[in-house]
């Protein structure tokens, strides 16, 4: 299939006049990076090659064969495109150095347009790809491992900064600082990705609209996913999965308006979704299950729209901090109800309110945890239910479903 | 070999119920120990087996103190008062059970089933003992004292709840083990039985040790030959004179 | 002492109530399972039953059991036998009885309907805390003279460990918000054999939120096997320390 591929290429850059270089050393493939023309196709042959900063500054198409080592020795960077349509694919970036003035990266992307990076492997990297103020470019298949030290000593997997229209498939991060870290970054998509193992967030996401983010799986990571300062953005169909710790989320959304969180999975996260300053939310279809709190809706939301979610097996389905007003739950199904439904209607009869008692005393004393499932709480649960006093008025589903909602099955590529 | 008493307290609280008893027990002495109630006799049958532990004083079997002591009861043969055994248990199993303990910790074990035989236990072995009459959980207490051919038999109001037959059948099997030289020691509220099964008599009263000795001593003394009578007049005489 | 317990346990398994107490939980655990789709549900259900009934049986009926054993105990310290050997297999007999009915009556359908970490911790804690009970309740027929004043023992200990300690737990918290408790809240649990058996189900359970308690020393002790290993060896503390107590004062006691 690659050498068809290439063999394409071969016929398409002949009839186009352009030049194939083949180089097997680091002074012909500096060589061929000078003399080269646009458009031209630069074959890197498999080896080991010590490599320092390299610049592309025309549109090219690298080609690693067999997958070649480029090695940055902990010395700097390895690419940085200054050019649109530059392609670099089949290459193995390693050992890019750190340092706290210049985020160097296995591929740097600067002010260019349809860059494309696919099918590359980012090992041990600083940054591993980064992405500056450039527009329409495609980061597909790549495996990105780092090694995970201080927060600050790490940096991020995918890294985009004012960018607009990127298309984020089919990668693995893992290691780094934030898997995918997005700021200012418009209209783009991500989607089939898996970020795991991340000291800080498998995504990381503010002030960029418009973008959507799907099928992805976030996992294992320090504190899961945050959205934050952000409009109009669409997740869908994503896997948030056993994001555990004291401030780790399977996503924390942070000031997000007008956007739709449907159809997704949040299993065993310490809060499955974090909710503070949002407005206009649409969530519906997700799967809220065996998290400690499903839901956590700071007293600053409102006008969000919690429908047709299923809470299964959670510790606390929804937790607040104060009186919350304004935000509408219904026809979601709570395993925790137990009101019965006299009509048949499949909903039940009296409403349900999902915070308990006993997760609003852990709010102020957090160390009465140990209570847990005790008879103590149970019986302030109770009576709460019989008498609520403590517990937020507003906050309640008036037609809770009697059954699990019927949400369509996930399915997730790894 | 003997049972020897030195100088035995014991207190239940403010109440002591025994005061410096010193008592010797002899191989072929039928004992009868009488005294009002409360006056102490259970207490040192439990003593004697361990089950209450004195204050102070010392209690020697065969010249040895028991205190912490358990394996001089395989010399031992007892009836209790009351016997309540596990009611889901049927009486082979209990019989089994005392085999089992007893099993090894003696050489040259015998078997005595005679009293078994005597009150035809066997053809109720498959019961379980909840289901018994008092007469019956008697027999197979009975059964047990004497299983194990002990040289000392401790017997509880042994003839109690039993029906006339089988309280003579088992006085005469106390009969015949007091002529093999065996030690006995009896409570009961039946003078007459004791009148025809004890040598010796103990008298307590209110903890303390009152009277021990042969009962033709006795008699003699009191020119009577009932023991009820020699009971009773000892009751009211106060024993001044008596004590020597 | 190993024919002894044969006996004893004999005995009690043909006991009405045993047979009842463990066809009681057969039912309660398999209509929990049945009825509720999800195991989890289940497994809380289950969690209720063994942090309130549980121990309410083991501690009466040991109590129960003790003093009805009385006269036979009284029997056997009149044989060739040491008070060790009856304290113990009488103490064990019980413990195997209820051990079983408990095994049969959760365990089985536990394991069976959901045989993962949580339900083997599960029944697992269940089985120390019936044990525990047990100890529980030959300590308090041993320091008591009568069986009236055994079983009000047996049960203000119940009520004690089993409601009245959170109670009591929670109020010292409430008080003293304003102070870091996490250490003492640990101890607290510490100190009652139910709370540790139900932590140790949290710790498999509601880890998620354990998790979600700051603090170094919860995160330490919740996300680690220690924590697990302390719990368990705290429970068998809570088991042996009540028995060998117990068999100190039997040894000594006057039947």
């Amino acid at each position: 299939m690659k050498t068809l591929f290439i063999f394409f290429l071969l016929i398409l850059s002949q009839s186009a006049f352009c030049k194939n270089w083949s180089v097997k050393t680091v002074p012909e493939l500096q060589k061929a990076l000078l003399e080269s023309k646009a458009n031209d196709t630069i074959l890197v042959a498999k080896g080991n090659y010590k490599v320092l900063n390299l610049e592309i500054t025309k549109p090219l198409v690298m080609i690693g064969q067999n997958q070649p080592v480029l090695d940055a020795q902990y010395k700097g960077e390895i690419f940085i495109v200054k050019s649109g349509d530059v392609s670099i694919s089949g290459f193995k970036f390693i050992n890019v150095g750190e340092t706290s003035m210049i985020d160097w990266a296995g591929v740097k992307i600067l002010e260019s347009e349809n860059v494309k990076i696919f099918k590359n492997e980012f090992i041990n990297c600083y940054f591993g790809v980064y992405l500056s103020a450039s527009n329409k470019c495609l980061i597909e298949n790549n495996r990105i491992i780092g090694t995970p030290k201080e927060e600050q000593t790490t940096g991020n997997g995918i890294h985009a900064w004012k960018c607009d229209s990127i298309n984020i498939f089919n990668n693995y991060v893992e290691g780094h600082r934030d898997g995918i870290y997005f700021e200012f970054v418009t209209n783009s998509l991500i989607t089939n990705n898996l970020s795991t193992k991340n000291i800080r967030y498998g995504l990381h996401f503010m002030f960029s609209h418009y973008d959507t983010y799907t099928h992805n799986i976030f996992k294992k990571n320090g504190a899961g996913v945050a959205v934050m300062y952000t409009k109009h953005v669409t997740m869908k169909d994503n896997f948030f999965d056993s994001n555990w710790g004291g401030s780790a989320y399977g996503i924390l959304l942070k000031d997000i308006s007008d956007s739709d969180i449907e159809h997704n999975l949040f299993n065993s996260n310490t809060v499955g979704v974090y909710m503070e300053g949002c407005s206009r939310l649409k969530m519906q279809d997700n799967v809220f299950q065996k998290n400690g709190v499903g839901l956590r809706i700071q007293a600053n939301c409102d006008e969000n729209n919690i429908h047709h979610n299923n809470f299964m097996a959670n510790t606390f389905d929804i937790a607040t901090n104060g009186s919350v007003t304004f935000n509408y739950l219904n026809d979601n199904y709570w395993d925790k109800y137990e009101g019965y439904d006299l009509d048949h209607d499949g909903k039940g009869d009296i409403l349900y309110r999902p915070v308990s008692l006993f997760s609003t005393l852990i709010e102020r004393m957090p160390q009465a945890m140990i209570l847990l499932r005790s008879f103590t709480a149970t019986l302030l649960d109770k009576i709460e239910k019989i008498i609520p006093s403590l517990t937020p008025e507003n906050l309640k589903d008036d037609s809770p479903s009697m059954k699990p909602n019927a949400i369509k099955a996930f399915n997730f590529k790894v | 070999m003997m049972i020897k008493f030195e100088n035995i307290n014991k207190s239940f609280g403010k109440s002591e119920v025994l005061q410096n008893i010193s008592l010797n027990l002899e191989m072929g002495q039928s004992v009868a120990i009488l005294g009002p109630n409360g006056s102490g006799k259970t207490t040192l049958i439990k003593s004697l087996l361990g089950m209450v532990i004195p204050d102070s004083g010392q209690i020697l079997f065969d010249g040895k103190n028991i205190k912490n002591e358990f394996a001089y009861r395989s010399e031992i043969g007892y009836m209790p008062q009351i016997g309540n055994y596990p009611p889901n248990l049927k009486i082979a199993q209990l019989i089994d059970m005392m085999k089992d303990i007893r099993k090894g910790k003696k050489e040259g074990i015998i078997i005595d089933e005679e009293i078994i035989e005597l009150f035809k236990l066997k053809k109720m072995y498959q019961k379980p003992l909840g289901t018994l009459s008092g007469g019956t959980k008697q027999k197979v207490s009975a059964a047990l004292a004497f299983l194990f051919d002990p040289k000392v038999l401790i017997l509880d109001e042994p003839t109690a709840g039993l029906d006339p037959l089988a309280s003579e059948l088992l006085k005469s099997k106390i009969l015949e083990e007091k002529r093999k030289g065996k030690l006995i020691i009896i409570t009961s509220h039946i003078m007459a039985d004791l009148e025809e099964l004890s040598t010796h008599v103990v008298y307590m009263q209110e903890g303390k040790l009152k009277i021990f000795k042969e009962l033709e001593d006795l008699r003699l003394e009191y020119g009577e030959e009932r023991l009820g009578k020699i009971i009773a007049l000892l009751m009211k005489n106060n024993f001044s004179k008596i004590i020597a | 002492m190993k024919k002894t317990i044969k006996y004893v346990v004999y005995d009690i398994i043909r006991n009405r109530f045993v047979i009842g107490y463990t066809l009681l939980l057969l039912l309660l655990s398999v209509s929990f399972f049945w009825f509720e789709a999800d195991p989890n549900k289940g497994l809380l259900s289950l969690l209720n039953i063994i942090l309130m009934v549980i121990p309410l049986v083991s501690v009466i009926f040991s109590t129960i059991h003790f003093y009805n054993s009385y006269e036979f105990i009284e029997l056997l310290s009149a044989q060739p036998m040491s008070r060790r050997t009856i304290y113990f297999s009488q103490f064990l007999g019980l413990c195997f009885s209820l051990g079983m009915a408990f095994l049969i009556g959760v365990g089985l359908p536990t394991l069976i309907f959901d045989g993962s970490m949580r339900g083997l911790t599960l029944v697992l804690g269940g089985l120390l805390i019936t044990l525990t009970l047990v100890a529980i309740a030959f300590l308090a027929s041993v320091i008591t003279k009568d069986k009236a004043k055994a079983i009000g023992v047996a049960l203000a200990v119940w009520f004690y460990l089993c409601i009245l300690y959170d109670g009591m737990v929670l109020m010292v918290l409430v008080n003293m918000a304003d102070y870091p408790m996490e250490k003492a809240s640990l101890v607290f649990s510490a100190l009652n054999p139910m709370d540790l058996a139900r932590i140790l189900v949290l710790m498999q359970l509601d880890v998620s939120a354990l998790m979600g308690i700051t603090g170094a020393v919860f995160q330490n002790f919740f996300s680690s096997t220690w924590g697990v290993f302390i719990s368990f060896v705290l429970l068998l503390l809570w088991v042996i320390t009540p028995v060998f107590f117990g068999y100190r004062i039997f040894s000594k006691k006057d039947l």
